[in-house]
């Protein structure tokens, strides 16, 4: 409806679907490595489409003097950093020794933090502009399209992955299918660089998910077309159905290794249950997560994460329980029914409860500005005592997205050895008045505020009005 | 003090609140005209409207004093271009009256009566600050939409301040699929209901002589003839450069329009022209993706670059929501500030920045000598905040509305402290209240 498509919210409402959903489920390993589990032979390639992203050059880079959040949860004042091939040399304080051949920044009075992690975008599918023809991100057509790759729709002249990387500071983002179907398809992590492919962003050895979604979405537009599903139990009989015959498929499969023919569908069911292939499961309402998590129980496999979860606040110690992680908005209500009981809080009391907290944006204006919804959610959780520090927020952010998308041993902190995806913001993150300064990926400066050939430019803006512009 | 205000603003709740003097003291004062804040600042708000502001300014004796404790003291945030009371849940269709696609109306319609002020939209917005929205609807059958409204969020059944201040019309693509598939149709039907409109109020019984031809309905031409005569000004939405160009060529042809333009997304690229126009400007300031092709010049520093040329620019919150989260309005002012911190980009001033939700958005409907600062002779409707009311996270404490103290509790707060502990207790959730 409204003009703007701006916000996937309304677009979602009306055009249903659209955007938001994810169903995530994190097959084992939260953190680390993002190992294959031994599957049985496989008579096919897993990874026919493969990553050709190679870190941009780098330099031998110092910046110190300058406030560190480590991704982790732990601060550093007047603390440093070196960041050397791409990697995250070291981190410390003032003290620490620092090489006398780097470019040397200085950092006073700013903030460094690793890149943001979005968990939840459609950059790429629904890219701007949002003409039909560039609408890719729902396999509208069956409600359970596990067979469908959200890296087959990606455009990556989508000039939103500029923004989000510049006003954001978004350095590696999970793009999934929309919600239109209970099993949307494969989900694909990008490190957020310009590419003249799609392979050129897939993030090295991040493994795959699987979109799933709960709710209004599946059975509105299913039930719209007369078919099933049409109602909640609909939803819930059709993904039955479909997990009963992944779970014959990959025992015939996998278990037994008996030669079956190819099923592109079946192929990522099977993934999941082998504990490949990560859940991401769109759901809003905390009924409809308790019965998927013994869906998930009832055919063997986990959910990774909860997306939208606008109500996990009610049920924060079942998903602390479970392990399972909400990737959230911060203050996002009432478009439709399901998002009604939303509360500013939900973030900081998924916090308290001790579950994975995740702030996630679903949307390409959002996507810019993370650091702020986190900020809004913090200050809802301090009026009612629950005090985040600015370090513990930006767990939020970056390391706990990174586990739940089962690339936090390469990203999504400070450590060293890691990727050194950092962001130098000129204030505090925290504050509607800071954006970011630098930003590297892989150690490469992909973005910088004071040189504006520093800003990418997307094929699609090239010779229009703005090109180049600040944004 | 600050707490127990906010206690006794919620004891209010129940009871019809009566408007009240008060003086609110020891203020870091926030007049919302463009000025700079003033410490140790008071309001003085008497008979439901401001009657004092300022440094120095007398506590009339026997009037309820509140000490803000050096503490931002601000008028409310007016909603630029809004719909709030229009909705409660978007997708629940019997709860939306934005639209009325499927009406023989269009430029008759009239808000007033499908504003719902018990809505959750209202009291979630009050609570971020807001006190008074300019409200349109968003679309007819036709290419007018219909009459808008200014509001008020107060907790209380009238919502309106000024009924049919505005009638609402898009231009650009959406303007195209109302008036027949391109902008070509749009500028000749909009010019063609006009002078229907026209000739009808020259000759009341021309209507009735094109019978089934009528361009427009009775109703609709009677809120026509008062945007050609200037009393109703004209909100337009329009983005592309070309179209705001062209929109402004109306004024030519209809010379008494009072044309307000939304959205203007690349207004920078033509900001003489809407300078010397002095046509007022409602941007949502951080739209910066090309969304549409009416939108490739977007740039978050289209609001600074307006104001620079010297446009009257106020700052809204829409095409995102524009019912649920009007108080994104002191986050996206916040962003604008943020700007002129970053090379080569344009934002506004801290003083600019919140005059542009404020007093920006009541002189564009008109209204700048009756709300939108704490100017005297203004709605007493003021805010205390516990922080820099653009900066993330800051809250109102207490909210007056025309001098009423204002409920800062919604059922968010009463879901939240439902499940402040998830377990549940010797009964289920439900008995918990």
């Amino acid at each position: 409806m409204i003009r703007g498509v701006k916000g996937s919210l309304l677009a979602a409402v009306s055009l249903a679907l659209v955007s938001c959903a994810a169903t995530g489920g994190e097959a084992k390993s939260a953190g680390d490595a993002p190992a294959a589990p031994a599957a049985k032979p496989a008579k096919f390639e897993k990874d026919p489409y493969p990553s050709t992203y190679k870190g941009y050059p780098t330099r031998l880079t110092v910046v110190k003097g300058v406030t560190i959040f480590d991704g982790e949860g732990g601060r550093i004042d007047n603390g440093a950093i070196v960041m050397s091939s791409g990697k995250v040399d070291r981190i410390g304080g003032p003290d620490m020794e620092l090489p006398t051949d780097a470019d040397v920044i200085d950092g006073t009075g700013k903030f460094l933090t690793p890149g943001v992690i979005d968990i939840h975008s459609h950059l790429g599918d629904y890219p701007s502009p949002s003409v039909d023809a560039h609408s890719d991100g729902n396999e509208a057509t069956s409600p359970t399209t596990p067979e469908v790759w959200s890296e087959h729709s990606v455009w990556p002249q989508d000039p939103g992955f500029s923004r989000a990387l510049a006003n954001g500071g978004v350095t590696a983002l999970q793009i999934l299918p929309g919600s239109a179907n209970l099993m949307g398809g494969r989900s694909i992590t990008l490190k957020n660089v310009p590419s003249r492919t799609v392979q050129g962003m897939k993030f090295p050895g991040a493994p795959y998910g699987l979109k799933m979604a709960c709710g209004e979405n599946p059975k509105r537009v299913y039930g719209g077309k007369g078919r099933m599903p049409s109602t909640r139990m609909g939803n819930f009989a059709v993904n039955r159905a479909t997990w009963a015959k992944a779970v014959a498929y990959k025992k015939k499969k996998m278990d037994d290794g008996k030669a079956v023919d190819r099923d592109l569908a079946m192929e990522t069911l099977a993934g999941v249950l082998a504990g490949e292939i990560i859940v991401h499961n769109h759901c809003y309402r905390a009924d409809e997560m308790a019965l998927v998590i013994d869906m998930s129980k009832e055919f063997g496999y986990k959910v990774s994460t909860f997306h939208h979860a606008v109500e996990s606040y009610k049920i924060a110690d079942l998903l602390a329980k479970e392990g399972i992680c909400s990737a959230m908005w911060a203050d996002w209500w009432g478009f439709k029914m399901e998002a009604y009981d939303s509360v500013p809080e939900n973030i900081p009391l998924v916090y308290n409860a001790g579950a994975c907290t995740i702030v996630h944006s679903d949307d390409a204006n959002q996507i810019q500005r993370l650091n702020q919804e986190a900020a809004k959610a913090r200050a809802a959780g301090r009026r009612i005592g629950i005090d985040v520090s600015d370090e513990q927020a930006w767990t939020w952010l970056s390391y706990n997205p990174a586990k739940a998308l089962g690339i936090a041993d390469q990203t999504g902190s400070l450590k060293p050895g890691k990727m050194a995806d950092v962001v130098l913001w000129n204030g505090n993150p925290f504050s509607a008045y800071t954006r970011p300064e630098k930003v590297w990926i892989d150690g490469a400066l992909m973005f910088d505020a004071m040189d504006p050939k520093r800003r990418p430019v997307s094929d699609f803006e090239l010779g229009q009005p703005g090109e180049g512009d600040v944004k | 003090m600050i707490r127990s205000l906010l206690l006794s603003a919620a004891a209010l709740v129940a009871l019809p609140a009566a408007a009240q003097d008060v003086a609110i003291v020891n203020a870091k004062l926030v007049i919302g005209d463009g000025s700079a804040p003033i410490e140790g600042g008071t309001v003085v708000v008497r008979g439901g409207k401001i009657v004092a502001s300022g440094a120095g300014v007398a506590v009339p004796a026997g009037i309820e004093r509140v000490d803000a404790q050096g503490k931002y003291v601000t008028p409310g945030i007016v909603a630029a271009f809004s719909r709030v009371g229009l909705t409660e849940v978007d997708a629940v269709s019997g709860t939306n009256d934005r639209s009325a696609t499927r009406s023989r109306f269009s430029a008759g319609l009239d808000i007033a009566p499908a504003l719902n002020p018990m809505g959750s939209p209202v009291a979630v917005n009050r609570a971020s600050g807001v006190t008074r929205a300019i409200v349109a609807p968003q679309s007819s059958s036709n290419l007018f939409a219909g009459q808008g409204a200014v509001v008020d969020l107060a907790d209380d059944m009238e919502m309106v301040t000024k009924p049919r201040a505005l009638q609402y019309v898009a231009f650009g693509e959406d303007g195209s699929a109302k008036a027949g598939g391109s902008r070509a149709a749009t500028f000749l039907l909009f010019r063609e209901q006009l002078l229907a409109a026209r000739s009808y109020a020259r000759n009341p019984a021309t209507l009735a002589e094109w019978g089934n031809d009528a361009m427009i309905q009775r109703a609709d031409a009677d809120a026509l003839v008062r945007v050609i005569d200037g009393t109703t000004p004209l909100f337009v939405r329009v983005d592309r450069a070309a179209d705001i160009v062209n929109v402004l060529k109306l004024k030519g042809e209809f010379p008494a329009l009072k044309l307000v333009l939304v959205g203007v997304t690349e207004g920078w690229l033509v900001a003489r022209e809407l300078a010397a126009a002095k046509v007022p400007v409602l941007v949502s300031p951080l739209t910066d993706l090309p969304s549409s092709f009416e939108q490739l010049g977007a740039t978050q520093s289209n609001a600074g670059r307006l104001k620079a040329a010297g446009v009257d620019v106020a700052v809204g919150v829409f095409d995102d929501d524009d019912a649920h989260k009007m108080g994104y309005a002191t986050q996206y002012a916040g962003n604008l500030v943020g700007l002129t911190r970053l090379p080569g980009a344009s934002g506004l001033s801290w003083d600019q920045a919140f005059a542009s939700i404020s007093s920006a958005p009541a002189r564009a409907v008109g209204m700048e000598g009756s709300i939108g600062s704490l100017r005297p002779g203004r709605a007493g409707d003021v805010v205390i905040w516990d922080n820099d009311p653009l900066e993330l996270g800051s809250r109102p404490t207490a909210i007056w509305i025309d001098g009423k103290a204002q409920s800062l509790t919604t059922r968010q707060d009463r879901l939240r402290n439902r499940y402040r502990t998830p377990q549940e207790g010797a009964l289920p959730k439900a008995y918990d209240r």
